[in-house]
């Protein structure tokens, strides 16, 4: 059914953080990875090995250059996958039901055996989160790994997202952000965890931390370190002012 | 957007085809029996071949049966059922004028609406993308039935009626055209708001997260070379409305009717075609596109 459940029982989703997160790409292998051996169609690529090679990914990392208006610029590495988005217009758009959104846990899904692979729903999502098989002809997207975080066969530990259980840095944590008391709802509370274009009205459950302010000073004991000397004495003061003179 | 020739070709010759049930419906012409015939055939050959032609672009056609299930939210959904009742109503009224010569202007009526309803239908799911600035906008369906209703009049013969519409589309086009590069540069939304990074700084796309395409870049992140935009809309603008009205304003001939129609038939391709390839999609600001 392609009408949004009114509310969700739960809220899982991811917390990126964008000040940790040293654009590795591991989220990225591991999602595609995980996603081509298990549920669904495989993730396929077309002319892999080619001139020109495509292929559909879940999760992609952008790396954007912030200019402040004074100071140096700070890289941001930016990881983007689906934000399960509790006004998902990319569920109601859909003309066979095959996307929707779970009551039980807001996780947003496409069943692919529905899907006719028309594509309105990637034109519908403002994050270019689903991607169309180039093999297969249908819709794909994150599942938050659903066939990980329930499953009962694979150690506790693992029971997370396969981009979340990879990071290095530890830039990506999953729970339940319905619930104000959990680790990562604590996470955005301290850190101002952010929406991504919150005037598109899709309400994104997966938030973003910004990266923290950069000190101003690059070290408590810069101060000590302030040339004694600006003018050059000695031979150098010599030349130099010999120099002026020519 | 990308201008997939599968959408143009659905869009443009069912608009065509809707417009012409919609005037034939009304009862303009009054025609009966063979030459009902031929107007009927040309009508549905344009609205059901659009429609067919619409389904090239799915992944999976054979599963298109099942696009009829979600009307309750899915305007591609409404649009499917509105399309059959069109065609199932227009082909009862169509086989009660040819075959009995009998015409039912309430069946013709109801017929006339649901044309109508499926081209706005179709407009719909353009206009109701937030993600597309340039479509969602009161303008796009108006201007789908503007199209539809103008073509249909042409189609018809209604020499009169048909000058005054192509005038009055041609001009709403040019207002809407510069209406909605206004709206694209003030949508609010940009790199700043898509990264959440815009109140620190100016942000920049510095790294792509990948080398080659995908079916992003291919199906979203489309740039019409954008030089040739003004060239291009007055192309459309010439082909579609102002050639036709002069053939029609010239001393009555088939072969000038038939031009007319050719040329307006050009002229809506090239719009439709700008339709897709001016329009930007939100997810480009992530690729370092600029609006506007």
């Amino acid at each position: 059914m392609t009408e949004l459940p009114e509310r969700t029982d739960r809220k899982l989703g991811l917390v990126i953080d964008l000040d940790t997160c040293v654009g590795c790409h591991a989220c990225v292998v591991a999602c595609k990875g995980w996603n081509t051996e298990n549920y669904g169609a495989p993730l396929a690529d077309a002319d892999a090995y080619g001139a020109d090679p495509v292929g559909a990914f879940l999760n992609r990392v952008h790396s954007y250059e912030v200019q402040p208006e004074s100071g140096p610029a700070q890289l941001v590495h930016f990881p983007k996958s689906c934000l399960h988005c509790d006004d998902a217009p990319c569920v109601t758009v859909c003309p066979t039901g095959a996307s929707y959104k779970r009551g039980e846990d807001g996780i947003v899904l496409v069943n692919e055996a529905d899907c006719i692979g028309c594509g309105l729903c990637a034109w519908a999502c403002p994050y270019g989160a689903r991607e169309m098989d180039p093999a297969e002809g249908v819709m794909k997207k994150c599942t938050l790994c659903v066939d990980r975080i329930y499953n009962e066969n694979l150690a506790p530990e693992d029971r997370e997202p396969a981009c979340v259980r990879t990071c290095p840095a530890g830039a990506r944590h999953f729970g339940d952000l319905g619930d104000p008391e959990s680790a990562v709802s604590q996470l955005v509370e301290s850190r101002g965890g952010m929406d991504l274009m919150p005037e598109q009205g899709t309400k994104p459950v997966n938030k973003y931390l910004p990266p923290r302010p950069k000190d101003d000073q690059i070290d408590v004991l810069a101060p000590l370190l302030e040339p004694v000397a600006e003018e050059p004495r000695g031979f150098l003061g010599w030349l130099d002012r010999a120099l002026e003179k020519l | 957007m990308h201008p997939a020739p599968s959408l143009i070709a659905f869009s443009t010759l069912s608009g065509l085809g809707f417009g012409l049930l919609a005037a034939l419906g009304l009862g303009f012409p009054a025609v009966t029996g063979w030459t009902a015939l031929v107007f009927f055939v040309v009508a549905f050959a344009l609205a059901g071949g659009g429609l067919m032609s619409s389904a090239a672009h799915l992944g999976h056609p054979e599963r298109a049966l099942k696009a009829f299930t979600q009307w309750r939210t899915s305007w591609l959904s409404r649009e499917a059922w509105l399309a059959c009742a069109a065609l199932g109503g227009m082909a009862l009224y169509a086989a009660l004028l040819v075959l009995g010569g009998v015409r039912v202007a309430l069946l013709g009526w109801l017929g006339a609406l649901l044309s109508l309803a499926t081209v706005g239908a179709t407009s719909m799911i353009y206009a109701q993308l937030r993600t597309v600035p340039r479509w969602h906008h009161w303008s796009v369906p108006a201007l789908f039935l503007a199209y539809a209703v103008t073509g249909g009049t042409l189609l018809a013969g209604q020499v009169t009626a048909a000058v005054g519409l192509l005038m009055l589309t041609g001009l709403g086009q040019f207002l809407a055209w510069r209406a909605a590069d206004r709206r694209v540069a003030a949508s609010g939304t940009d790199i700043g708001t898509a990264t959440g990074l815009g109140a620190r700084g100016a942000v920049r796309s510095f790294e792509p997260p990948h080398t080659g395409g995908s079916y992003l870049t291919r199906e979203m992140v489309f740039v019409v070379a954008r030089r040739h935009a003004t060239k291009l809309r007055s192309i459309a603008l010439v082909l579609a409305f102002v050639v036709p009205a002069v053939l029609l304003l010239l001393p009555f001939s088939h072969v000038l009717a038939a031009l007319a129609v050719l040329s307006h038939l050009a002229g809506v391709l090239v719009q439709r075609w700008l339709f897709f390839a001016e329009a930007e999609h939100v997810v480009g600001l992530y690729y370092g596109r600029q609006f506007g």
